[in-house]
Parts: structure tokens; C-alpha cells; sequence
């Protein structure tokens, strides 16, 4: 990972650990992420990707190690939890749109709720970001009324709506049709050249080697390898790693 | 053996007499009922021992007794105590209709805390998690996320319950007041005509249900709209 001297860390895990009863789920995993920088990670299912980046929102709480998050350590009795959450954007593989409100609802509620807008300024910057993904004209709908890719653009639209510093993205395009794919992740794409700090958990390699400033891949709950795209996908150095490369890159 | 159509035909009106009080008992423990069916809910799913506890055994006892019961347990067994007859509750408690009030809204409670609570947990927990990363309270996330997909999901159920209550009203016929059982029992004393009566009764109670199910059913299409293709 090239760190640059005026590189300014906004994720930092310093040997983190998580279990869940006698498993352990993350064995002592360390990484900077710089402001602006996108990171895949990527490895097997069960290697603690999921568990990784939902430590750094804390819908996970770590059991040992350090997380910083945007200047604020993570620890187990702080007051300020939703602060810190709020500066992260958090993107699920199921989408998890509110379904009882329309698209429209769904973008202006946290920042309503949360930043405490006013219901025109929340919709004004709704209407901006459902722009930005490409679906102004759904705003009135409900999400079942949606394709899968509008979902999660939809959902994508939502986190950015609460201005966030980082986006963490748990497999967004895992539960999509693959013709509805491509339109996520154009959109995200779109995001990581308007310089937001990205934490992508995919196997999207194609996304990964177009975008990513450094590739990870985690296995059994150790960050096993971490390089830019080329070096990781021309000559991985890990033999895990590159068994891995092998099985998704084959098919 | 005679039946007697003009009969039924008469007596509803004075039977429809009876419809006010049933539907007064109605409203009223429907509303304490769902007043405490939401705190019941709340206490079980609050993850604390102490809350829980004391509502998993209301809900215990009340659902695992009969209505009638409960009902002369309060009726008759309150008025033992010197020191409630004392009280300025007295003056509430020695009424029929308060007693009946009481013991509907006890039962309605135990049976909606159980409705509400498995409408809660039936919520995606998907959704909570959108909106802890969002940066929502945990109030925030229960007003606005949980609590009105929760409702939806509690409807159909809500809905049985009330028509359960309806007919668990006709009990309050055996603490003397004059509900629509309470008025046909009266009537059949005089008439020597329960067939007729009590079908006219019956005729009376059909049609209030048939007004909740739909109450049910309009409401079910409010709440339904997002999830229709």
C-alpha cells in the first residue's frame, strides 16, 4: 500500500480481534485506510470479510485491538456511537431499504432524524443523490416496485445522503440478477472517481482492477496478503491467495 | 316444536338496546388492552430479566385462565378487601361495567402483548442494522422502522383478537349488566323463547363482526400497499 507523506488515516485497525463464543472470526487484523483510498477485500466465505467492515460501524463489536474511525476510537462504552456511525456509510448485500417508505422516505429519514434537516433541505439533497445514481424518476415509489440493481442504487443514495466520509459496501452486488450488476457498479465506480474513501467487500474483480488502490484478501480471519490490483492479481505472493485467485478467476 | 320468525324479527330492537354497552366494553379494554399489549410487548423484549419476567407471567395468567373467571375474581373477590372498600377506588371498583372494563382490558393485554411481541421480532433484522448504521437512536430506529412494520405484521392477528373480545364481552351477561346477552337473557325470562332470542343475539354479534373484519380488512389494505407488486 503506498502511503504518501501526506497521507491522513481515516480507518485504523491496529491487531484487531473478534469471536463469537470459542470462534474467532478476526485473528489480530491490522490496516490504515487513507482519506480517498478504495480497498477490496476479498477471500473465501467465512473469512471474516463481512465480520471486518461491520467492526468498523460497529454493527460488530471488536473484542480486542484498536479501531479508529475518523479521529474516534471505537471502544465499548462510548457515548457517541451514532456520531461515528453517521460518518460512515454502510451498504448491505440484502439492500435493506425501509419497505414502508417510498424511495424518497428512505433517502431524507436519517438525515431528518439523525442531522436533523429540515423535511425540504433533506429532500433536496434526496433528489441530488437519487440524480446521482441515475433514478430520480422512482422517488415516488415503494422499493418492491424496484429491480434489485434500483434497490441498491437506491441504498447506495441513502447512505450518501447523510454525507459520509467513508462508505463500506458488504458484498452490494452479491444478491443481484448479473444483467442488474453492471448499473451498481457503475454507480460506485462513479463514487470512487469523486474521491470517497471505499471499503469494498467483493468479488467483483473486474471493479477491483479498475478501481481499487489496493486489493486485500482475508482468510480465516487473518488479512493474508494486501497489494495494489496488478502486483495482487499478477503475482500474488501468498499461495492461499493465489489458490483463491484461481477458483473465482477461472469461472 | 315452534319457531317463531316474527319473534326474532321483534326482539332485535330490543336486543340492538344492548349493542351500546357491548360496544362501550369494546372500545374501552380494546384500547387499555392494546395499552398494555405495547408495554407487555416492550418489557419482554427489553433484554432485561426484571422487565420480562413479571410480563411473560401476566401474559401467563391471563391467557391461562378463563375470561369468566378473572372476571368474578374481580367482581366478587376485590370487594373482600377492607381496605379497598376504603378506598377512593371503591367508587370504581363496585361499579359492574368498571369491573368488566378491568377484566377485558387484563385479558385483551395479556393476549396483545404476545401479538405485538412476535410482530416485533418478526421485523428484518436487516432493517435495525440499516438503521444503526445510519446513525439512528434505538428509539429512533423502533419509531420509525420497527413499530409501523411491526403493526402490519400484528394486524391479522389484532384483528381475530378483537372479534375474540366481542364475543368475550357476552360474559359481563353474568355479573347482571345488560349487554346484548344480558338483554336476551332478560328477554328469554319473560318470553320462555331462547331459541328465537338467542339467535336474534347472535344475529346482532354477527353483524358487529362483520363491521370489524372489515375495519380489519381496510386497514390491512393501508398498511399492505408497499408490499403489492
Amino acid at each position: 500500500m503506498a502511503i504518501s507523506e501526506h497521507s491522513e488515516p481515516v480507518i485504523v485497525l491496529e491487531g484487531v480481534t473478534k469471536f463469537y463464543g470459542a470462534f474467532q472470526a478476526l485473528k489480530g487484523c491490522s490496516m490504515v485506510v487513507d482519506k480517498g483510498q478504495k480497498i477490496v477485500l476479498c477471500g473465501p466465505s467465512g473469512s471474516g470479510k463481512s465480520t471486518l467492515i461491520r467492526c468498523i460501524n460497529r454493527l460488530e463489536e471488536h473484542d480486542g485491538g484498536r479501531i479508529v474511525v475518523a479521529g474516534t476510537e471505537l471502544t465499548r462504552n462510548m457515548t457517541n456511537i451514532a456520531a461515528v456511525q453517521s460518518e460512515v456509510g454502510m451498504v448491505f448485500q440484502q439492500f435493506n431499504l425501509f419497505p414502508h417508505l417510498t424511495v424518497l422516505e428512505n433517502l431524507m429519514l436519517a438525515p431528518r432524524l439523525v442531522r436533523k434537516l429540515p423535511r425540504p433541505q433533506a429532500r433536496e439533497i434526496a433528489m441530488h443523490y437519487l440524480a446521482r445514481v441515475r433514478i430520480p424518476e422512482q422517488a415516488a415509489k415503494f422499493p418492491i416496485q424496484l429491480s434489485g440493481g434500483q434497490q441498491q442504487r437506491v441504498a447506495i443514495a441513502r447512505a450518501l445522503c447523510m454525507k459520509p466520509q467513508i462508505m463500506l459496501f458488504d458484498e452490494p452486488t452479491s444478491a443481484l440478477d448479473p444483467e442488474m450488476i453492471k448499473e451498481v457498479l457503475d454507480v460506485m465506480t462513479d463514487l470512487a472517481r469523486e474521491g470517497m474513501t471505499m471499503l469494498v467487500v467483493t468479488h467483483e474483480m473486474g471493479f477491483a482492477r479498475s478501481i481499487a488502490d489496493s486489493v486485500m484478501f482475508m482468510d480465516a480471519g487473518e488479512i493474508v496478503e494486501q497489494a495494489p490490483p496488478e502486483e495482487f492479481f499478477g503475482a500474488a505472493r501468498n499461495a492461499r491467495t493465489r489458490q483463491f485467485l484461481q477458483q473465482i478467476l477461472t469461472h | 316444536m315452534s319457531f317463531d320468525l316474527m319473534l326474532i324479527a321483534a326482539s332485535l330492537p330490543k336486543i340492538a338496546t344492548g349493542v351500546l354497552l357491548t360496544l362501550k366494553l369494546l372500545a374501552l379494554s380494546l384500547l387499555f388492552g392494546t395499552a398494555l399489549g405495547i408495554g407487555g410487548a416492550l418489557m419482554r423484549i427489553s433484554g432485561s430479566r426484571w422487565l420480562a419476567w413479571p410480563a411473560f407471567a401476566y401474559s401467563y395468567v391471563f391467557r391461562g385462565t378463563p375470561l369468566l373467571v378473572q372476571l368474578f375474581v374481580i367482581y366478587y373477590g376485590l370487594s373482600q378487601f377492607e381496605g379497598l372498600r376504603a378506598s377512593f377506588l371503591w367508587s370504581i371498583l363496585r361499579e359492574p361495567f368498571w369491573c368488566a372494563v378491568i377484566a377485558l382490558s387484563l385479558n385483551a393485554g395479556a393476549y396483545s402483548a404476545e401479538i405485538l411481541r412476535a410482530a416485533i421480532r418478526g421485523v428484518d433484522q436487516g432493517l435495525h442494522e440499516a438503521g444503526r448504521a445510519l446513525g439512528m437512536s434505538p428509539p429512533q430506529r423502533f419509531l420509525h422502522v420497527t413499530a409501523p412494520i411491526a403493526v402490519r405484521l400484528a394486524l391479522p392477528a389484532y384483528g381475530n383478537e378483537a372479534i375474540g373480545l366481542l364475543k368475550g364481552t357476552a360474559l359481563v351477561s353474568m355479573i347482571a349488566m345488560n349487554d346484548i346477552t344480558g338483554v336476551a337473557r332478560t328477554i328469554v325470562a319473560k318470553t320462555f323463547a331462547p331459541y328465537e332470542i338467542f339467535i336474534a343475539a347472535a344475529i346482532v354479534y354477527l353483524s358487529l363482526t362483520w363491521v370489524i373484519q372489515h375495519a380489519v380488512r381496510v386497514a390491512e389494505r393501508h398498511f399492505n400497499r408497499y408490499i403489492k407488486k
